[in-house]
């Protein structure tokens, strides 16, 4: 049961009730759609990318707990940054939510990042934590499609 | 909500014949409300399959020796076992595949190659992707044209929709008998027979009834009716199709192979006769061996007692949900085979999936691979829990408990 405390702790109950960067973003010049066909969860990510860095992002679309808490997470960790640092931060993150690292050290900077790390502990939904993640390293890429599978 | 259980089935005793209902998952007693994903096995049909293999492996319609005399023999019996739990009139009418998925692939290639522009296929919203894409990658292959008959908000078929859908051009309707998302038991003999008055072939999606309604396949008027062993407490990778004899005899072969022909020259090749026609390579014997135990098994209990014990839990599991603050539950509430499909305000269904496993119980959350029906219903995905002959009152007192956590955990 204390999985299940970790996992559903404060900071990700109070993004999923209260997403931040949430809707559409008019002047976005990168977007990208996230899919995870295994539940039918889908993303739509906006991006306003000038000189290199990450000026504004929004989000919008319908998960669960966990994808939607991660996906406002993420807008508040990658705002302002470059997108070589954004993504340092994804390969970190990956890494932390399935376990391979612990990841302490990292994300000092970024408290609410390791509210996650409870996802390492249900493989089945580390899907639901990177979905976010996958859908914004697609939109820096060129946009489209991303998927989990 | 006390009830006793030998009224209708002696539900210890036949759980105590399924080894996998006996762990715990997460310390708790495994409560496995996924039955319409997949069902457990009864120990006599795991038996029966090693049986097989530890005695009479052998490949079926060659060898002349001992062990392919017997493997083709309990090949044989599982297609008359088969023929019987469906009300065939005969064994031959009795194609074995891997499953339902296969068995409409085969009639989306086969009865789909004589469809032409215009043509039309009626399916319903209610229809499982199975009974979708197929039908989609035939109208691409010929011209021909889907017609969806709508669903009321209960989750019941439009029936007047439907007869207004049918017409000189309605060539196949293919309608789920039972739906896995909501439960709905559509009333196929009176489909058929609509469709028959427009000449159409009626083919029917078993996958979901064969395990919980006695199934007549003359009296349902189904030209053809698919389904999958492993919803009927069998193995996995075995199916069946029925067709009426004639039909099949006049469908074109779908794969090519050994087996399936009775001559080969390389001017040219004669097929056999159905079945064989349809079962091109060397079939999965063990899986037919334990599909027929897992037949008389159910036969032995009774479908029709199968039937009303999951209709006592899911009335059961209707009130107790009633009570929880948010819970809408999907699709009729009378008239449905097993399956409860709900939401809860607030909660997504992959986080009560995974709060509900950390206490035993299974369910699936997701789309149930119905995503037009779930855009119907408004929803991106529904919670459902799904009864098999052996759940027990307890797990769906279980199943409650595990939501009102929920509902603590996620703060609603």
């Amino acid at each position: 049961m204390s999985d299940l405390r970790e996992l559903y702790q404060e900071v990700i109950l109070d993004h999923n009730h209260r997403p931040r960067n949430q809707g559409e973003l008019p002047d976005a010049n990168a977007v990208a759609e996230g899919h995870n066909p295994l539940c039918g969860d889908q993303l739509t990510l906006y991006l306003k990318v000038e000189d290199g860095k990450i000026a504004d992002i929004r989000f919008q679309g319908c998960g669960c707990a966990i994808s939607t808490a991660s996906a406002s997470i993420m807008t508040e960790a990658v705002k302002g940054k470059s997108v070589e640092e954004v993504r340092e931060i994804f390969q970190r993150f990956h890494a932390l939510v399935t376990g391979e690292a612990e990841g302490q050290e990292f994300f000092d900077e970024f408290d609410s990042l390791m509210a996650l790390a409870g996802v390492k502990e249900f493989p089945v939904r580390v899907k639901c934590a990177t979905l976010a993640w996958h859908t914004l390293q697609q939109a820096l890429e060129g946009g489209g499609v991303a998927s989990t599978e | 909500m006390m009830v006793d259980s030998e009224v209708v089935l002696d539900v210890e005793a036949l759980r105590a014949e399924f080894p996998a209902l006996q762990q715990q998952v997460r310390g708790f007693p495994l409560a496995y409300l996924d039955n319409a994903a997949t069902t457990q096995k009864p120990r006599r049909v795991i038996e029966a399959v090693a049986r097989y293999y530890e005695r009479d492996n052998a490949n079926v319609h060659r060898g002349v020796h001992a062990l392919s005399v017997r493997a083709t023999k309990l090949f044989d019996e599982a297609r008359a076992t088969v023929a019987s739990f469906l009300g065939a009139a005969r064994p031959e009418e009795i194609v074995f595949l891997r499953g339902c998925t296969e068995a409409i692939n085969l009639l989306a290639h086969t009865l789909g190659s004589r469809l032409r522009p215009g043509d039309e296929i009626v399916l319903s919203q209610l229809e499982h992707h199975s009974n979708i894409v197929p039908w989609q990658m035939a109208c691409e292959r010929t011209g021909a044209k889907i017609r969806v008959v709508p669903i009321h908000d209960d989750g019941t078929l439009d029936l007047e929709a439907y007869r207004d859908l049918l017409g000189e051009r309605t060539r196949i309707v293919s309608i789920l008998h039972v739906s896995n998302a909501l439960g709905t038991i559509n009333p196929i003999r009176e489909i058929a027979e609509a469709a028959h008055a427009v000449g159409a072939t009626v083919i029917v999606d078993g996958a979901q009834s064969a395990p919980h309604l006695p199934i007549d396949v003359r009296a349902l008027g189904a030209d053809f009716y698919a389904f999958s062993g492993h919803k009927v407490y069998g193995p996995t990778g075995i199916g069946a199709l029925y067709g009426r004899y004639e039909l099949l005899e006049d469908l074109p072969p779908f794969q090519g192979g050994g087996d399936m022909i009775a001559r080969v020259a390389f001017d040219g090749t004669t097929y056999a006769k159905p079945p064989a026609r349809f079962e091109a390579g060397t079939p999965n014997i063990s899986g037919a061996v334990g599909l027929a135990e897992a037949i008389r098994f159910v036969q032995e209990i009774g479908l029709e007692r199968i039937g009303r014990w999951e209709e006592t839990l899911t009335r059961m599991a209707h009130e107790a949900l009633g009570e929880i603050p948010g819970l809408t539950i999907h699709g009729p509430r009378e008239g449905k085979a097993g399956v409860v499909s709900f939401s809860l305000r607030g909660a997504h269904p992959h986080d009560i999936g995974t709060i509900l496993d950390t206490q035993g119980v299974a369910i699936r959350a997701g789309h149930h691979c119905a995503q037009p029906l779930m855009a119907r219903l408004g929803v991106p995905a529904t919670a459902r829990a799904s009864f098999g002959l052996y759940n027990t009152p307890s797990e769906v007192q279980a199943l409650a408990r595990g939501l009102e956590e929920v509902r603590r955990v996620l703060g609603l």
